[in-house]
């Protein structure tokens, strides 16, 4: 049984910000990963806020700028098979069709992806780790195999456990945020927070903030998007090893973009190394080579988790051999 | 009263709901009335609703099986929780109880989710849709005699969640692939491992139902 808490489902954004405003509230999207943490009592909550009752919340719409928005409730499935996403943003659809199994696909929602908690066994089990105000981190001696190769800052080595946010990140998404002092957009690039500069919060949400959508700006030219994840198993499963691509074609020469792995690190993990390997470049045996290289150049494995090298090589020269194709 | 017919054919099957445990759940607050109730369209299609206290028993109205029941419960009670100790619809299995095993599966508005993660609270307004609830009177619904005639179970623990993944997926599709049969019920494990039978039995349903 989960401990005890109110419950209110507001019909208003204001009066949702106005309940989150007292102390333990936090927000009920789908519930699939709040239900998890309460009952696993890794949060300390006195009211659930569902904003369920949010109409304003649902859905996909083009905006004027030739973009879309995603409202914050938009479930993963309806992400995932939207045929304006497949047809423009098929990151994104890509990387929603492998968050966990079709059942809670189907509950939980593209807000409560990028808000979700870490997965780290420390943080889930009764170990009173750094993220949840202890003084120590587990991960470093113990068992490291699914912890992160980056930007850990020897502080915290969680990997960031959603397969939407680097896609967002990748395709340059803007997050929509309503709260207390009212409306603001975060470059997706710029939501998750790294252990260095905040352990005890995954995002940049401040008291009674609620996401209300996502906003993915206007395909530009020649844009290719893909995501790929790999798996210890086929149903559901976290990332070991992952990455979003999303790079605009001048002809066969890539012009710009992104290149954000997931599995990696604390965050959605940029790749400038990669970025830097094959924009300006066509995607030659010689380039693919080069970023495959470049992708763990800079890498820091823990003991268990060194295999991850050899994965992001595979999984980097795999992905841009089947982007350079359309 | 609607939900003695239910119960009847439940025995029969085996399904298990125990008049006691219904008579028992009925004197917690479960009381089952036939409110003209009409069942909204997804998403959730939920109203707004005041601050229930924590510890309190609300109370809230839920659709299950196409009856509306007015019930009692605390904010903190899950939909599983509810469908098996208040409703007595044991059919519902709860293996993990968080997300990972599909045992608890059930249809929201026609769509498959984990009662699991589902809080009862969450779902008023919404169509559920348990395994008892493909019963047609005393007949067994096509997909679940498919499953007996494939003899797609074992122990039979994962089978009513793997019954209702099935059962969503062929609402959404009728005519799935192997593929999509597969990755239909890749959120339901089963320990014995009767998988072959399980997409077997699942394409046998998508079959008879067209018919
Ligand atoms: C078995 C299992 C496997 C999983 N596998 C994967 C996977 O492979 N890939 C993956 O990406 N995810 C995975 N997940 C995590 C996952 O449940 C989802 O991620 C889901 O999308 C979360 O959405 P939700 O709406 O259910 O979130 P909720 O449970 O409602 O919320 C999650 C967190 O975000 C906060 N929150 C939710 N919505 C908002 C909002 N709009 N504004 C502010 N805060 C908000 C909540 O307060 C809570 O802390 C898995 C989960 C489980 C249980
Ligand atoms: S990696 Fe982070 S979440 Fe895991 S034990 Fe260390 S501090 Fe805690
Ligand atoms: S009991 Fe709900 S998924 Fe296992
Ligand atoms: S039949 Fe035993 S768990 Fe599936």
């Amino acid at each position: 049984m989960m401990p005890s808490f109110s419950y209110v489902r507001p019909g208003t954004l204001q009066e949702a910000v106005q309940h989150l405003s007292a102390k333990g509230a936090v927000v009920h999207g789908g519930g699939t990963d709040l239900l998890t943490c309460l009952r696993e009592r890794i949060v300390d909550v006195q009211k659930v806020v569902s904003i369920q009752g949010l109409k304003d919340l649902y859905g996909v719409k083009e905006t004027a700028g030739g973009g879309l928005r995603i409202g914050a409730l938009t479930t993963i499935t309806e992400v995932a098979e939207h045929p304006v996403i497949r047809e423009r943003y098929p990151g994104l659809a890509q990387g929603a069709a492998e968050v966990a199994s079709p059942p809670l696909r189907n509950q939980g929602t593209i807000g409560g992806n990028l808000c979700q908690k870490p997965r780290c066994w420390y943080f889930r089990g009764d170990f009173h780790c750094l993220r949840k105000g202890g003084d120590t981190c587990y991960a470093p001696f113990g068992e490291n195999q699914f912890h992160a190769i980056f930007g850990s800052g020897d502080i915290c080595y969680i990997v960031h456990p959603s397969d939407t946010a680097p896609c967002l990140s990748a395709l340059n998404a803007e997050i929509e945020i309503a709260g207390p002092a009212g409306r603001r957009l975060l470059p997706a690039a710029e939501f998750h927070v790294l252990p260095e500069d905040y352990v005890m919060q995954e995002t940049w949400l401040a008291p009674g903030e609620i996401l209300t959508a996502v906003r993915l700006p206007p395909p530009p030219p020649g844009l290719r998007s893909t995501y790929r994840k790999v798996r210890a198993r086929r149903s559901w499963d976290f990332a070991l090893a992952g990455v979003a691509l999303a790079l605009q074609f001048d002809g066969d020469r890539v012009a710009g973009g992104r290149v954000v792995l997931s599995g990696a690190a604390p965050v959605p993990w940029r790749s400038r190394p990669v970025e830097d390997a094959v924009i300006g470049k066509t995607l030659d045996r010689q380039t693919i080579a080069a970023a495959a290289q470049a992708v763990v150049a800079d890498a820091e494995p823990l003991a268990k988790n060194a295999y991850k090298i050899p994965l992001f090589r595979g999984v980097i020269e795999e992905e841009l051999e089947r982007i350079s194709r359309p | 009263m609607k939900k003695k017919q239910s119960i009847a054919s439940d025995h029969r099957r085996g399904w298990s709901i125990s008049r006691r445990g219904f008579l028992a759940s009925a004197g917690t607050g479960a009381v089952a009335m036939a409110v003209s109730g009409r069942i909204f369209a997804s998403p959730m299609g939920n109203k707004e609703t005041a601050e229930m206290a924590p510890d309190v028993l609300s109370k809230i109205t839920l659709h299950v099986n196409g009856h509306p029941h007015d019930l009692l419960v605390e904010p903190r009670w899950t939909l599983l929780h509810v469908l098996r100790e208040t409703l007595g619809l044991t059919g519902t299995k709860e293996g993990c109880g968080r997300g990972e095993c599909g045992a608890c599966t059930v249809l929201i508005n026609d769509i498959p989710r984990y009662a699991c993660l589902t809080l009862a609270v969450e779902a008023e307004g919404a169509a559920v849709t348990t395994v008892e609830g493909l019963l047609d009177g005393e007949t067994l619904g096509p997909v679940q005699s498919a499953f007996v005639e494939e003899d797609a179970f074992q122990c039979g623990y994962c089978t009513p969640g793997q019954i209702m993944s099935v059962e969503g997926l062929l609402r959404k599709n009728p005519d799935p692939s192997m593929d999509e049969i597969r990755m239909a019920v890749s959120g339901n494990l089963c320990r014995c491992g009767a998988y072959s039978h399980i997409f077997k039995a699942a394409a046998s349903a998508a079959k008879n139902r067209r018919k």
